[in-house]
């Protein structure tokens, strides 16, 4: 056993240290959001983030994980209590299939994290892991600006539980 | 005359001597500005001749700094003695060289002058391209004048003291320059020449491959050693070659024109823009390239060949079978640091090494890797932390970097584990502090290069000029 610390609670869970995050958040935690796309570290799906860094689940054995605190897409917010980076994306119907979004957001929160004001240039570098096949990539960006802009404005209210920082 | 008085005019004499010594030593003339000639004048084929020129001199790489117009300079370059930013070469006339003439152009390449009669640092190899031709010369010159003019704001070298004055680099050149132009060997073949004259010269392999000495020069007793470039070990590329499976002349025409061989690996680092930039120049340029350096390292010995095709067969093998998941390989406990690196490897770098699939996008048998085999654990370092970055708007081959996920100390430890398992070399030294030192020089590389380091699998076909 072994004790996983996701979206601020401490989870008891039963996972070899090699076994990928990724499987663990969703087989045993059921939470859903991080995708399984190609199981690779080549896609972007499975991003969450580790100790406020963007990270490829699928890639990150429990081994790397163990006392850090991770965060996925349920602990940013929640349908009826969206985070800015989730508002924005719905605002600008940055989603077409949707499988690579919750990757994209996490990675963006990751960056907005660091930085409440990247340029075109700093946002479209920093998300050159995630692919999206749809190609909502230019609603993707401006949905990443719109989340800068809402988050800057200080909409303390809707950041949500889970304190990613 | 007094005898005192005698002494005192020798002394005066001997002092105004070595003056003028100096004096010449160092003073060189500035070259008269020129109107920036119309592009236009330039004959287009000498233009296209000076862009496959500049392409195998890598011009664009040091020139251009991420997110700045191509040749418009200010990458930063770390050296010993500080950072070097490149210059404009783009046909500004305030920030760039709209304002030099062919001649001026010609002296800064043979002899690393500015139009204003300035020592240029040898951060710019004019070491090796005072080898080459006039003609060649003036189609570089057709080509960068043709070239967008664009202005830049200039940045001031960052070194230290005696380094930040221009005139000791005088006594660098009287020391370390050879100005007496490339000869050709007439006991070899045109073709070996042709790859002499260009990798001596304009392409300045030894640049980053010849280990240099305490004072930035190239050490030519140990020509093609193994070097360095932006915290990227340049491996050896004469008889000390770390490969596992011995380079031959077929293989390296393939890796210099696609960027990877299935025997060798993937092109990274600043090795990645060397070939990115290649891809655009004639395969016969890339033969004699190839021919001579393949002839750098010599005969290969019977016991370098029995083990290069040991290591082949046992690549094979897991070809044949790949390995199924990342578990199948069975990992010892993670107590010790060599179970820790095991572990690691078992589960964050077998799925892609492990697959059996074939290069350029799956990951590479480690035992081919000449990182493995390297001298110090740089390359395999960079590698673990930052992954192969994609190439916007191009196919790549993709590793992801293990920055955010991995502490120094679990990367120590893997580099230790691949090591002992994927090579017959001594465990590596300083693993520690190689790994603490490449975080940072390759995050602020990464920041700086115009590309990320990655080659671009079958590039679509280039502009023409």
């Amino acid at each position: 056993m072994m004790t996983l610390k996701v979206n601020g609670s401490d989870h008891q869970v039963d996972a070899e240290p090699d076994t990928p995050l990724l499987y663990v958040l969703r087989d045993d935690l059921k939470l859903n959001a991080a995708k399984y796309g190609c199981g690779l570290g080549q896609c972007g799906a499975c991003t969450v983030i580790v100790d406020g860094e963007a990270v490829l689940s699928c890639v990150t054995p429990m081994a790397l994980v163990e006392g850090k605190q991770v965060t996925t897409l349920e602990g940013l917010g929640s349908a009826d209590r969206p985070a800015p980076i989730q508002r924005a994306f719905m605002e600008e119907q940055a989603a077409q299939c949707g499988y690579c979004i919750a990757g994209m957001m996490m990675r963006a929160q990751a960056l907005l994290q660091r930085n409440r004001t990247p340029t075109d240039r700093q946002i479209r570098d920093e998300l050159v892991p995630n692919l999206c096949r749809c190609g909502t990539h230019m609603r993707i960006l401006r949905a990443v600006h719109r989340a800068a802009r809402m988050m800057d404005e200080g909409s303390a209210a809707s950041v949500g539980r889970g304190g990613a920082r | 005359m007094a005898l005192s008085t005698r002494i005192g005019l020798a002394i005066v004499a001997a002092l105004l001597a070595i003056g003028a010594a100096a004096f010449a030593l160092v003073w060189r003339p500035a070259i008269a500005v020129i109107d920036p000639p119309n592009p236009e004048t330039f004959a287009p084929d000498l233009v296209k001749r000076g862009r496959q020129l500049a392409a195998i001199g890598n011009c664009m790489t040091c020139h251009t700094v991420r997110g700045g117009s191509e040749l418009a300079g200010g990458l930063p370059m770390a050296t010993p003695f500080g950072t070097v930013f490149s210059t404009n070469i783009t046909p500004d006339p305030q920030s760039g060289i709209g304002y030099w003439s062919e001649e001026a152009f010609q002296r800064a390449m043979r002899s690393g002058v500015d139009r204003a009669g300035q020592h240029l640092y040898p951060a710019f190899p004019y070491d090796h391209f005072a080898r080459l031709t006039d003609d060649d010369n003036r189609a570089l010159y057709a080509f960068l004048m043709t070239r967008q003019p664009v202005p830049s704001t200039r940045r001031d070298n960052e070194l230290s003291f005696p380094y930040n004055q221009r005139p000791l680099i005088a006594v660098w050149k009287m020391l370390f320059l050879r100005q007496d132009g490339f000869r050709a060997d007439p006991a070899k073949s045109a073709e070996w020449n042709r790859g002499a004259y260009l990798v001596e010269g304009l392409a300045h392999c030894g640049a980053c491959h010849t280990p240099r000495n305490r004072l930035g020069a190239e050490r030519s007793e140990a020509a093609f050693a193994g070097g360095e470039a932006e915290n990227w070990q340049a491996y050896a590329i004469n008889a000390q070659s770390s490969a596992a499976v011995p380079w031959t002349e077929e293989a390296l025409i393939s890796y210099l024109q696609r960027g990877w061989h299935a025997h060798h690996g993937v092109a990274r680092g600043p090795m990645a823009q060397v070939v990115d930039s290649l891809a655009s120049v004639d395969s016969g340029d890339i033969r004699a390239i190839a021919t001579y350096a393949a002839s750098l390292s010599g005969p290969r010995s019977p016991e370098q060949v029995r083990r290069g095709e040991a290591i082949l067969a046992e690549a094979a093998k897991l070809q044949s079978a790949p390995a199924q998941t990342s578990t199948s390989t069975s990992s010892p406990p993670a107590a010790s640091a060599a179970g820790e690196g095991a572990a690691l490897y078992a589960a964050a770098c077998a799925s892609c090494h492990e697959t059996g699939r074939s290069l350029p996008f799956a990951g590479i048998d480690l035992r081919l890797a000449t990182g493995m085999r390297a001298p110090d654990p740089r390359n395999a370092a960079n590698t673990i932390l930052y992954g192969l970055p994609p190439l916007e708007g191009e196919r790549s081959p993709i590793m992801p970097g293990f920055a955010s996920s991995m502490t120094d100390q679990q990367v120590t430890s893997l580099l230790q584990y691949l090591r002992t398992r994927f090579s017959d070399q001594a465990a590596w030294s300083n693993v520690a502090e190689t790994v603490a030192h490449a975080r940072q020089a390759q995050a602020a590389f990464l920041e700086t290069a115009a590309q990320p380091p990655n080659i671009a699998v079958n590039p679509p076909p280039r502009d023409e000029p």
